[in-house]
């Protein structure tokens, strides 16, 4: 492809690392191939809880190829395990996860009890089904919507409150209970460790997660290793969704095994194993009041949330956070515990948090709306509010109303049917509905480091990672507007625990933290260039540095365009090879601080209930973002058309299911757990209000990638509301709950 | 609860190495032996294959457990087709066998004899990509990549076998090929585009 990168700088083309992945050149974790590679896979636990009385590996270890079987009995004792450790970690929690082949405990059905390590996967494999475990079974529980119903089951609850009350009656009153199963992050690449010890206590790891400087520091202390002898690449990441936020057990297995076989190691989960051993979005009741006085003011919003964890750590996402923050609202109670259940522990999914708490708040807002007998579109702007109620810091940008205006211009709002069930064609009833979604923009700290050479080339380095959103991509942007320098000639250098650290990528916080290092990083190369410029070029001598700019390349004399010196031609007059430098681009700044910073969605749809079967057809979709300054036009539609995709499996097909009398997950596979497909996926439209929020970084941009599913999947039962009348508040919809009689296969 | 023992751990663990495993190990009163019962297990069963693989001949002896995508991956350094699910479920190993793309998770190595193979990295027989790949790149039919190794060899055949007369045509022959980014849209896009210049791909 011979696109002309080289001399564009407002490209807005196709992806930097885009010809890599479409060739197939692109290397995602187990795909790095290391001499004498050594093949590991799980064996796992066919009971819910209990112990493991004795394991006869014998036969397996006899099986061709096989190098050793690592388990309880025979692991050696791993530094960060140790109860008795001198040096704990300030923070305990990390500790307290599953310690994998540690003990012969089992937590959850699916949990590692063994690791067979052999010279080829075939063998491997072949080895599993002669490990033979002899289990203490103990009673265990699975079951959320019954244990909830327990209070003694239940965590201490995190209550907040806000407001005396209100004297007003309100005119409407709503009260609802919400339930959403857990969902599975399902990426297609599977969870992978390459282990290899370069040294006694040095340590090599191809891995696939969101932050190699995170996994590194999990390592070492896991390993009682210096950081330094800890190296994490995660060249490709193959989307993650967030389960690559945390080291799994894959990780430290890998790693003990190396070592006790003295080979490299590597280990992939299976598909089923995706389901049980990543983590997952909780399961969760939420249960949602809200009163407005007659014109639609909200008197009160009380939201309370119950969701799961583990038996062995505790999981917490921000699930009520959103009602006390998103509305104009006096009086806002919250309250949520934790369950504590016998299955792995959850981690963030895409919009942690957020994605349930708006479900269940804007479908209340929704059904207040038709109480009023007003418009909820109307009905949300009624309630707008341009200062955070919560913390009383205005929102550094808050454009909701005009993705309300757009998108509702869009998707024909004007033809939704006033009264629900009351348009039908040819079979079908037709329902339009809309809902918002909104996350914390955030900016933390990251270092960069900028090589400019006498070549004209610069390189810059993070160690951040790219799971798909584009990050290389709009990195290399930043830089080459901020430089004022092609594409073609910068490189964005990634996913790598040698380069300076970065943070992980999740929570919408990468372009935001990362550009920001980015631009600074190129701001004070550019400063150093015009001190170059007068130190050494002729015509800028006794030159303020004020008088100077670069662009195009050159440093060039703001108001006498006519004295110009190219970068190339100064770094050879100065006698320098390149410029070589390293900043800290550091969290919000006090005058940032003074606002509070989130991006804001709205999502229309339109779809269609066949009235005979209930089936459900999503027409058309408009999903608006506010997110500042959008920095890569291309991949960010990308991220709003993804979190549609996965917004329409929330609220119609995912649903992890588990068989409570085993604890086993019934529906481990691509098969079993519908995820969407091509046929589910109607004509969608992505719109950016793109106004930069210069209150909340240098740079003007926040992130998308949470905002793209927060609040889709209640626009969908909204408007399945408003075609057929039938609310449905417990994910996913089908056409059972919609009251339609469904053969049993 | 029998965890491993903890005497001076990080030494322990470190120092760690085949030559020395022995006096790491942990007590044996934790690790109980178990008769052999008469097990002998079976050798490794091995098959000479013989197959074109993107124009290149290849003649080797396999295991013959081994599918046409391990193959592929571990032994032959094609990394380019993705092992998504080994289940035929997900589509992300697709390749063209005889030209007909085919779920390589679903096929032993042995099953392929003679058989001439396309992947992702036979597709552009030069420098340029192919049309579908340039598509691909065009319309960002993929954020994350891992997918789209299988979606292009799908969406090749797809337009091979003359079933992108329509959007809803597309989709249906894609249903095949799961992609958790969501680019479905634009990966429609792609293949409609390619479909409707007429070129022979």
């Amino acid at each position: 492809m011979n696109k002309n990168k080289n001399n564009s700088i407002f490209w807005e083309d196709e992806r930097v690392d885009g010809v890599d992945k479409v060739t197939g050149k692109a290397r995602y974790t187990a795909e790095h191939n290391l001499p004498n590679l050594a093949y590991a896979v799980f064996v796992t636990s066919t009971i819910a809880k209990g112990n493991i009385k004795e394991m006869d590996v014998t036969k397996a270890l006899a099986m061709p190829g096989v190098l050793d079987i690592i388990y309880y009995a025979n692991c050696p004792a791993v530094p960060g395990y140790n109860p008795n450790a001198a040096e704990r970690p300030k923070n305990v929690t990390e500790w307290r996860g599953h310690k994998v082949l540690y003990d012969n405990k089992v937590r959850f059905f699916g949990q590692p009890i063994a690791l067979i390590v052999a010279d080829s996967l075939e063998n491997a494999n072949a080895a599993i089904r002669f490990v033979k475990p002899t289990y203490e079974s103990e009673a265990f529980e699975t079951n959320f919507e019954k244990a909830r119903l327990v209070p003694a089951n239940l965590k201490a609850p995190i209550n907040y409150k806000r407001g005396t009350g209100t004297a007003v009656t309100p005119a409407a009153t709503v009260e609802a209970e919400y339930t959403i199963p857990i969902e599975v992050h399902s990426p297609m690449e599977l969870q992978a460790t390459i282990a290899y010890w370069e040294a006694e206590d040095k340590l090599l790891l191809y891995d696939k997660t969101q932050g190699p400087k995170s996994t590194q520091g999990t390592v070492a202390r896991t390993f009682g290793l210096p950081e330094k002898n800890v190296r994490v690449i995660a060249e490709n990441v193959g989307g993650a969704f967030g389960s690559s936020l945390r080291s799994w057990s894959n990780v430290p297995a890998a790693c003990i095994a190396a070592k006790k076989v003295n080979r490299p190691v590597k280990i992939v989960l299976t598909r089923p194993q995706m389901f049980s051993l990543i983590g997952y979005r909780p399961q969760s009741w939420q249960k949602v009041n809200i009163a407005a006085d007659a014109a639609g003011n909200f008197l009160s919003i009380n939201h309370e949330a119950i969701s799961n964890t583990s038996r062995y750590e505790d999981f917490r996402e921000g699930i009520v956070d959103v009602s006390k923050f998103l509305y104009a609202c006096e009086n806002v109670t919250t309250k949520y515990n934790l369950l504590p259940l016998d299955l792995s522990t959850p981690i963030w999914m895409r919009g942690p948090g957020e994605a349930t708490g708006c479900f269940a708040l804007e479908s209340a807002i929704d059904d207040l709306a038709y109480q009023l007998k007003m418009d909820p579109i109307a009905l949300r702007i009624k309630n707008f509010t341009a200062v955070n109620p919560e913390n009383k810091l205005p929102f550094s940008d808050n454009n909701l109303k005009a993705c309300y205006e757009y998108g509702a211009n869009k998707i024909g709002w004007k033809n939704r049917p006033s009264v629900p069930g009351s348009l039908k064609e040819n079979g079908w009833l037709i329902g339009y509905g809309m809902a918002v979604g909104v996350f914390g923009a955030g900016k933390g700290s990251a270092s960069v480091r900028a090589v400019l050479s006498n070549d004209g080339k610069l390189l810059l380095e993070c160690a951040v990672s790219d799971m798909g959103p584009g990050t290389t991509t709009s990195m290399t942007k930043i830089a080459a507007e901020t430089m004022q320098m092609p594409i073609g000639k910068i490189k964005f250098k990634l996913s790598d625990s040698d380069l300076p650290p970065g943070p992980s990528q999740g929570g919408s916080g990468t372009t935001s933290t990362v550009g920001s290092a980015v631009n600074l990083a190129c701001k004070t190369l550019q400063q150093k260039l015009i001190a170059l410029a007068i130190q050494f070029a002729p015509a800028f001598t006794n030159l303020t540095a004020e008088a100077l700019e670069v662009k195009n390349e050159m440093i060039v004399h703001k108001t006498d365009t006519s004295k110009t010196i190219d970068i190339v031609g100064l770094l050879k007059l100065a006698n320098q090879d390149k410029i070589d430098l390293t900043i800290n681009s550091t969290g919000k700044t006090p005058e940032q601080l003074k606002f509070t910073s989130n991006s804001f969605s709205a999502h229309f749809v339109k779809l269609a209930v066949n009235a005979k079967n209930g089936k459900i057809k999503v027409l058309e979709v408009i999903t608006t973002g506010d997110a500042g300054k959008i920095i890569s036009p291309k991949t960010a539609r990308s991220q709003m058309l993804g979190g549609v995709v996965g917004g329409i499996g929330m609220a119609l097909s995912e649903q992890l299911e588990i068989d409570h009398s085993t604890g086993q997950i019934i529906n481990a596979s691509f098969g079993a757990y519908h995820v969407p497909l091509h046929l589910d996926i109607p004509k969608t439209e992505a719109w950016f209000v793109n106004k930069p929020d210069l209150n909340m970084n240098d740079i003007g941009a926040k992130g998308i990638g949470e905002i793209a599913l927060i609040g889709f999947a209640a626009a969908i039962t909204n408007a399945v509301y408003n075609a057929t009348g039938k609310r449905v508040n417990h994910l996913p919809i089908t056409p059972e709950k919609l009251g339609f009689k469904v053969a049993k296969v | 609860m029998t965890p491993c023992n903890y005497n001076d751990a990080r030494r322990g663990f470190l120092k760690k190495s085949a030559a020395v495993a022995a006096l790491y190990l942990t007590p044996s009163l934790f690790v109980k032996t178990f008769a052999m019962d008469n097990f002998v297990p079976k050798p490794i069963a091995k098959e000479k294959l013989s197959l074109t693989i993107n124009g290149k001949l290849v003649q080797m002896e396999i295991d013959a457990r081994i599918t046409i995508l391990n193959l592929l991956r571990e032994e032959l350094a094609y990394t380019g087709t993705k092992k998504g699910c080994e289940m035929g479920q997900c589509g992300a190993c697709t390749i063209h066998v005889n030209g007909k793309r085919t779920k390589s998770c679903m096929q032993l190595a042995v099953a392929n004899q003679n058989t001439t193979i396309t992947t992702i990295e036979g597709l552009s027989t030069n420098e340029q990509l192919h049309p579908m790949q340039a598509a691909f790149l065009k319309h960002d039919a993929f954020q994350c990549g891992y997918c789209t190794s299988g979606q292009i060899m799908s969406a090749v055949a797809c337009v091979r076998e003359g079933q992108a007369k329509s959007r809803d045509a597309i989709k249906a022959y894609m249903d095949t090929n799961i992609c958790r980014c969501g680019a479905y849209q634009n990966i429609v896009d792609a293949i409609e585009e390619v479909a409707k210049t007429g070129t022979k791909i």
